[in-house]
């Protein structure tokens, strides 16, 4: 067999694969089959295209295979009168074995919001009966086309873990009998928050890789955008899908800043503008605009990205919009509130009015549980309380912070701090304050 | 990765003629495909040289030649941009791209891989292009 062949069949697997699963996954109701059909229509193709080479249309060469093997694995299911007790008020579904289109014009007439087959597959794979684990490995199988090797890889766990916590997610959903359905009316926000968080995960597992680990992980990145971006089309009127399509696009323009020459994480305000990529923030910008014409207050992830938005809008540090950023933690507190947010909103209040202010909210902040271990708070209020010559009092602060950090570098760069407070010197600012390197154009 | 689809001019597009609506629609067509694809990062058509100009360098200076210019079919009229898993999957997308300038139009598309950061390997010199925005 050519390898050529070879490969240019896999390029149209992960081309099409989730389109085919979807179409599939229609008709039979159940994700796990529909896989395994499509998965036959992909040994057709490997036995057929390599003489016969790569039909002009391959995809619809792939989905009429898988279809005719559905068609034919349903004929023969000797369950099949089960099944059709099983389904109850989908019986009219089971009538797609005899007219394909009718199952679109039932799900017109049931008002789904959005009928489309890929979104139905996105929900399911999401659906909140799964575990995160789970929802994250189906959705990089059934949506990115991605192989169980190629998902344990950028996971950094054995091949059979993900291989097992698959096969058990189809069952799970089989069990729970999940329909294969885009959720309507009231269901349709939370589910969604799923399909988005999902997403989301995928990308920050991406974005946290360091250099020298397998180059899969970075790969999540692109293919968590990827997601964004076919869901912004499939789901074009909801804000929030373009606001995390925003906050995903501006984030990913600072990836080539983030770490210096020798691997260390370089933070926001000390990064060297010129490498943030001007195409993937002006793709950004657009996305957040899109979510913002839509009307309505702003969601989390739309706020959020609003937020990456002002920095990419400051050509340097210094021009950058903090009174807008402080507002918009202000919404972002109310909408999502949570200890982090207020602790970034701190941040963003001193930058904007002052350290008075901004110390204000951290000391509200002190008896917090969530963050009694974690060393931002004690770092952020070192800093505050150094901007305003309490450098006894800071010395403190970054002592405790130093002792909660449990990277190495970010420990010393504390302890310094913490030195420096004693000898009440100007500090260097740990989150950037009074940045001196980010003047580049 | 990323790969730019560059469409070579014709006699035509450099002529200024503007294309047929059913050429607009086939073209409408496949970016919609890679939009919702997720692959699309830009795309642009470019007005026929005769608008623009080169900066020729030759002994040592640097000298304006306004267009148009000749050998139309090394010229490019417009390009695609997308963000794909393999080199694979760019060839199968640049497969199915309509023929840019109609069909029975003899011309071209060019596929060309973008540097991406790592491709300059760790050295003072590609820090410094990275600094200056180079390379992703």
């Amino acid at each position: 067999m050519s390898s050529a062949t070879h490969r240019a069949i896999e390029a149209v697997w992960r081309i099409e694969s989730a389109k085919i699963v979807a179409g599939v996954a229609r008709m039979v109701r159940d994700i796990g089959l529909a896989e395994e059909l499509a998965q036959d229509a992909l040994v057709a193709a490997l036995e057929h295209w390599p003489d016969a080479g790569v039909p002009n249309n391959p995809g619809a060469w792939l989905m009429a295979t898988a279809k005719n093997r559905a068609l034919d694995r349903l004929r023969r299911d000797r369950n099949f009168e089960d099944k059709r007790e099983q389904y109850g008020q989908d019986l009219e579904a089971l009538e797609a074995l005899i007219v394909p289109d009718f199952v679109d014009a039932l799900d017109a007439a049931r008002q789904d919001q959005i009928g489309d087959d890929l979104l139905r597959l996105i929900f399911t794979a999401c659906h909140p009966v799964l575990s995160t684990d789970a929802r994250l490995a189906l959705t990089l199988r059934l949506l990115g086309g991605l192989s169980t090797d190629e998902i344990a890889r950028a996971f950094l766990v054995p091949e059979p873990t993900i291989a097992q916590r698959i096969v058990r997610a189809k069952r799970t959903l089989a069990a729970a009998r999940v329909p294969f359905e885009v959720p309507r009316g009231a269901e349709l926000a939370a589910r969604l928050g799923s399909v988005l968080e999902v997403i989301y995960l995928i990308f920050n597992e991406g974005y946290t890789a360091t250099s020298g680990e397998d180059w899969m992980r970075p790969a999540l990145c692109d293919e968590a955008l990827r997601l964004g971006r076919v869901l912004a089309e499939l789901a074009s009127d909801e804000p929030e899908v373009h606001g995390l399509v925003a906050l995903m696009e501006l984030q990913a323009s600072r990836a080539a800043a983030r770490v210096d020459a020798a691997g260390r994480p370089v933070l926001l305000l000390d990064q060297p503008r010129a490498r943030w990529d001007p195409l993937l923030i002006r793709r950004g910008l657009t996305a957040l605009e899109r979510a913002e014409n839509l009307g309505g207050a702003l969601g989390p992830y739309a706020l959020q990205a609003a937020i990456a938005a002002c920095h990419a809008r400051a050509r340097t540090a210094d021009q950058t919009d903090w009174p807008r950023i402080a507002a918009l933690y202000d919404a972002l507190a109310q909408t999502a509130p949570s200890p982090v947010v207020e602790l970034n909103r701190a941040v963003a209040v001193s930058m904007a009015f002052g350290p008075a202010a901004g110390l204000a909210i951290v000391d509200a902040l002190l008896a917090e549980p969530a963050l009694q271990s974690y060393h931002w708070l004690p770092g952020v209020r070192g800093d505050l309380l150094a901007k305003l010559g309490r450098h006894h009092e800071a010395h403190g602060a970054f002592e405790q912070a130093a002792a909660l950090a449990r990277n190495a570098r970010e420990r010393e760069l504390l302890l310094q701090r913490a030195a420096a407070s004693l000898t009440a010197g100007d500090a260097a600012p740990i989150i950037g304050h009074q940045n001196k390197t980010g003047d580049s154009p | 990765m990323r790969f730019m689809i560059l469409v070579k001019a014709t006699p035509g597009s450099e002529a200024g003629e503007m294309p047929e609506e059913a050429l607009i629609a086939a073209m409408a067509d496949y970016h919609e495909q890679l939009v919702k694809a997720g692959v699309l990062l830009d795309a642009a058509g470019l007005q026929p040289s005769a608008k623009g100009w080169r900066i020729r360098h030759a002994g040592g200076s640097a000298r304006v030649v306004d267009g148009p210019f000749a050998e139309s079919k090394e010229l490019v009229a417009g390009y695609t941009l997308i963000q794909v898993r393999s080199r694979e999957e760019a060839l199968e997308w640049t497969r199915r791209f309509p023929a840019p300038h109609g069909s029975g139009v003899d011309c071209e598309i060019e596929v060309r891989q973008l540097f991406e950061m790592d491709d300059f390997g760790p050295s003072d010199a590609a820090k410094r292009f990275h600094d200056m925005g180079v390379g992703v």
